[in-house]
This record gives C-alpha cells, sequence and structure tokens, in this order.
C-alpha cells in the first residue's frame, strides 16, 4: 500500500537533492556579512522547517487516528514524528556549526528558531519513553496520539513565545529567513526546501512500508505457525 | 456533568485536607530551593530578572510534584477503576483534577510568595502584590490545565515519576517565559508595568489552547 | 563577526552538509537492515509453507504491500518499533 509511487518519489527525491545542492554551491551568491559559512543556512532553515511541519502533521495525523479509531494513523503519525526527531538532531547539530562559525560559540542564545527547536526537541524526546513504557498497543496507540496532539499544539505556541522573548533580550539584526534575500538566494533556499520536504515524504513512506511489511510478516507466520499446529494435532 | 465534576473535587480536596500529602511537600520543596538558590547562586537579595527566574522556576518544580501526586490516590487505592466504571464523563473528571490541581498551587503560593518576599526578595512584595497576583492566578490556570494532561498521559506509563517532568517541563516553557518576563518589572526595585498587557495576552492564549486541548483530548485518556 | 576566510568556512560549511548526508545515509542503513530482516524471515515462511507440502493453498507469502487482500488498513495488532 505505502510501495506505491515509492520508487518515482524516490527519483524526484535524488533529482530535487542534486538540485538542490547545484544550486547552493554553484549558483547562489555569496554572503555579503557572512561569506561561505552563510550556505549553512541552505541545509539548516529546511531542515528545522519541514521537522516542525512533520512534528504539526503527526499531530493532524494522530488526531485522525483517534477519531477513526484506525490504527494505521497512529502508525503515520509515530513515523513522521520518529522522522522529524532525526531531522531535529541535523537541525540543532548544523545550527551549533552555524553558530561557531558566525558567532564563535557552539550555541547561542540569540536565534529564536534555533532555541525554541531545542524546547521542541526536549519535548519530543519524551515520545519514545511514554510510548514503549504503555504495553497495551491499542492504549500505547492512543496515548501516543494524545501527546501528539497537544505536542502539534505546542509547537507554534512555543515559537511565538521564544521569538516574543528573544526580540527583547536579543533583538535581531538579522533575518535570515525569507524576508529581504536577493532573488536567486530565495530561488536556491526554496529549491532546498522542496528537496528537503520530498526526502521527507520519500523517507516516511519508505519506513511505514517497511514497518507494513514487517507486520503482515507477523501475521503470517503466526497463521501458518496455527496451520502448523493444527495439522500437528490432527 | 458539572455534579461528577464537583463531587471527584470535593472528595480530591477532602482527601488532601485530611492526608496533607501534596501541598505541605511541594511548599516545603518551595522553601527548600530558595535557601538552595541563596547557595547557589551566593545572594542576599534578588530583584527583577534574577527574582523573576527564580520564582517561576521554583514554582514550576514545585508543581511537577504536585502533577506527579495527582492521580496518585486513585492508583494506590485501585480506585482509578472505580472511576472509570461509574458513568463519569472524562471531561469532568479533567474538569475535577484540574480544578483540584490549581487550589493545591493556590496554597502553595500563598507560602512561596512570603517566603519569596523574606528570604530571597529585595523590593518589599507588596509594592506589586495586585498584579503579581494576576500573573499568578492565569499562569496557575495554565498549569492546572497541562498539569492534569500530563498527568494523565503519564498515569498508565510504566516510569511515570520519570516522564511527568520530563514531559510537563518542556510543554511549560512558553508559560515560564510570559509569567516571568511579567514578573520582572513588578519586582523591580521600582516597579512597573511595562509590557504587563503582552505577556498577560500570551499566558491567556496559552491558557486557552490547553485548556480547549485538554477538554477535547481527555475522553481518550484513561479508557478501559 | 567578520566573515571567516573561505577555507576555515569551508570545513565548517562541509560539516553541516556532512552531518545531513550522514544522517540519511544512516537511516537508510537501518531500514535496509530491517528490509534484510524482513527478507530472512519471508524465506523461513517459505520453508514452513514448503513443509506443509501444498496444504496451505494460498501462493506464495507475497510482498507485504503488493498483495491487495493482505491489507495494512485495518487495525494492526501492534505497531512493531
Amino acid at each position: 500500500m505505502y510501495a506505491k509511487g515509492l520508487k518515482s518519489l524516490s527519483i524526484a527525491s535524488v533529482v530535487a537533492v542534486a538540485a538542490a545542492l547545484a544550486l547552493v554551491f554553484f549558483y547562489a551568491p555569496l554572503d555579503a556579512d557572512q561569506g561561505f559559512v552563510q550556505k549553512i543556512f541552505y541545509v539548516h532553515v529546511p531542515m528545522a522547517i519541514v521537522a516542525l511541519f512533520g512534528f504539526v502533521a503527526g499531530g493532524v495525523m494522530a488526531i485522525k487516528h483517534l477519531r477513526s479509531g484506525d490504527r494505521t494513523w497512529d502508525m503515520r503519525s509515530y513515523v513522521a514524528i520518529h522522522l522529524s526527531i532525526i531531522l531535529g538532531v541535523g537541525v540543532l547539530a548544523t545550527g551549533a556549526i552555524w553558530a561557531k562559525a558566525s558567532w564563535g560559540h557552539w550555541w547561542v542564545w540569540d536565534e529564536p528558531v534555533l532555541v525554541s527547536f531545542l524546547v521542541v526537541f526536549l519535548l519530543y524526546c519524551v515520545y519514545y519513553p511514554l510510548r514503549f513504557s504503555i504495553d497495551d498497543p491499542e492504549r500505547q496507540a492512543r496515548y501516543s496520539s494524545v501527546f501528539a496532539i497537544a505536542a502539534g499544539a505546542f509547537v507554534p505556541l512555543n515559537f511565538a513565545a521564544v521569538r516574543m522573548a528573544e526580540s527583547f533580550t536579543h533583538p535581531r539584526v538579522l533575518s535570515q529567513t525569507g524576508g529581504d534575500l536577493p532573488a536567486e538566494m530565495r530561488l536556491t533556499f526554496l529549491a532546498c526546501l522542496l528537496a528537503m520536504a520530498l526526502l521527507f515524504v520519500t523517507l516516511w513512506k519508505l519506513e511505514l512500508t517497511s514497518k507494513n511489511a514487517s507486520m503482515q510478516l507477523k501475521r503470517l507466520r503466526a497463521k501458518l505457525l496455527a496451520e502448523a499446529d493444527a495439522r500437528a494435532a490432527a | 456533568m458539572i455534579g461528577a465534576a464537583v463531587a471527584i473535587l470535593r472528595k480530591d480536596l477532602r482527601l488532601e485536607l485530611r492526608t496533607k500529602e501534596s501541598v505541605p511537600a511541594m511548599s516545603l520543596f518551595t522553601v527548600t530551593c530558595f535557601v538552595l538558590f541563596h547557595f547557589g547562586l551566593d545572594r542576599d537579595s534578588l530583584d527583577g530578572e534574577l527574582a523573576a527566574g527564580v520564582l517561576w522556576v521554583t514554582l514550576l518544580l514545585a508543581a511537577v510534584i504536585g502533577v506527579t501526586r495527582l492521580f496518585a490516590a486513585e492508583r494506590e487505592q485501585g480506585g482509578i477503576d472505580g472511576l472509570l466504571l461509574a458513568p463519569v464523563d472524562r471531561t469532568a473528571l479533567f474538569l475535577a483534577k484540574g480544578t483540584a490541581l490549581f487550589v493545591f498551587l493556590l496554597a502553595l503560593e500563598l507560602v512561596a510568595l512570603p517566603s519569596f518576599g523574606l528570604l530571597l526578595l529585595g523590593p518589599d512584595l507588596r509594592d506589586a502584590l495586585p498584579e503579581l497576583l494576576l500573573v499568578l492566578l492565569m499562569a496557575d490556570l495554565g498549569l492546572a490545565a497541562v498539569g492534569a494532561l500530563t498527568a494523565a498521559l503519564a498515569a498508565e506509563a510504566r516510569a511515570r515519576e520519570l516522564i511527568v517532568p520530563l514531559l510537563l517541563l518542556p510543554l511549560l516553557v512558553p508559560l515560564l517565559i510570559a509569567a516571568s518576563q511579567a514578573s520582572e518589572p513588578l519586582l523591580r526595585v521600582s516597579p512597573s508595568t511595562e509590557d504587563l498587557g503582552r505577556w498577560l495576552g500570551l499566558l491567556a492564549l496559552y491558557d486557552v489552547v490547553f485548556l480547549l486541548l485538554s477538554i477535547a483530548v481527555f475522553d481518550y485518556l484513561l479508557e478501559d | 563577526m567578520p566573515a571567516l576566510p573561505l577555507d576555515e568556512a569551508g570545513k565548517y560549511v562541509a560539516g553541516a552538509y556532512v552531518v545531513f548526508l550522514t544522517l540519511i545515509v544512516v537511516y537508510v542503513a537501518i531500514i535496509g537492515a530491517k528490509v534484510a530482516r524482513i527478507d530472512r524471515e519471508l524465506g523461513e515462511l517459505n520453508e514452513l509453507a514448503g513443509e506443509s507440502g501444498g496444504q496451505a493453498g494460498r501462493s506464495r507469502p507475497a510482498e507485504g504491500p503488493a498483495s491487495p487482500e493482505e491489507h495494512g488498513a485495518g487495525s494492526p495488532a501492534e505497531v512493531s518499533r
């Protein structure tokens, strides 16, 4: 069910990533202030945006799960959140590298996006212990969905709050996303965003395919074993 | 539904009055925390930003204690099954537990604020008291809603004492930001109410979002 | 802070992109390992089905998602880790 379209999606992702990388290093102009270091922005920010959408999408899928009782939605929600957490590690790592290159410290509190990402990441890290400490599978799915919804609602609230706070203590001089980017940079950024989004959806489908297959395998095995037992008994 | 909520609330409040488990522990923890901060920061008196920060972080940490204990009574005496078997709307349960937590927090602050004023706060607490109380009330509302939700979420988890703080504290970051930013000008040597409206607005938004969310979602928890 | 000279900046930029690529590659590798395990289990199940000597009227355990009846859209028994 999930494998349909996976091949074309993968090809599209590879093409998009290659094109985006080419644009970043051969097309986009060098930033006047930050120089070459600014190129990190093309991988760091799209990762952050896609991860955040992944978290919110996970919440939406969780709503669908609770309303329909169909646990495939919970599986989809889990994979989306799981992928976003992995991207989150990448966001924090690339953010730290960018901070070190730009300001000389491995961490800065100036960037509201990075700071609120840290909080969001800390929150979603609890998803795993919460999920896997509940043994009953149906309950596990339900509680995970509740968490996904609360956390998904939390994400925008948190960003608003951190941004409000940071604008007091660290007035932002540079606007890194959108805003006054020259056209070439904006195009490159959009290409990177698209590539990252495609990549996310591809990996999401990939993991779902694998999980689905694994589950059906389990059921098949159980069936076959039961049949073998029945025949042995007969 | 309101009747059921009131009944559960009455039971919880009476239980707390009798056993005195949550509120004294939270209060003692708070005062101890203030002493820790005195030694940790090596300061005799705080004002402004530091005061707001110390006060709110301490209150949040004390709230974690209260949240962890919120469903403890039911768990320990097996009462949770009784609650669930009765035809009680989960929303009533949420309202009852949330209100109980709210009351516990108010009781806590009755101890915490004077202690803070006595031990650590430089300026006089009475100067900004009405505004400070408003901030506290609105923050307590959000704390109660998120706390009740977290308590229920962690209720079925095996390692719930660990999960509650890990889950609750990040969720409370926007509340902490709004509350401490609102309190900071109030706790200065010459208090002012600058930006109070803006931060109260954020608090109100937070409260509304989490109240509505918790009510919507609580039905799916603690089911059997 | 003034912009870093190109060679120094290059290291940081490379580092960032390497982090990104590493995450993707490690992730794909883990999924690959899972798929390998699925493949192995399919082999075992094949033997199991073969042992029953054609008794099982069904065809060989098909590739999960492709077979229409074995649809994952029902409620799965559990969500595997």
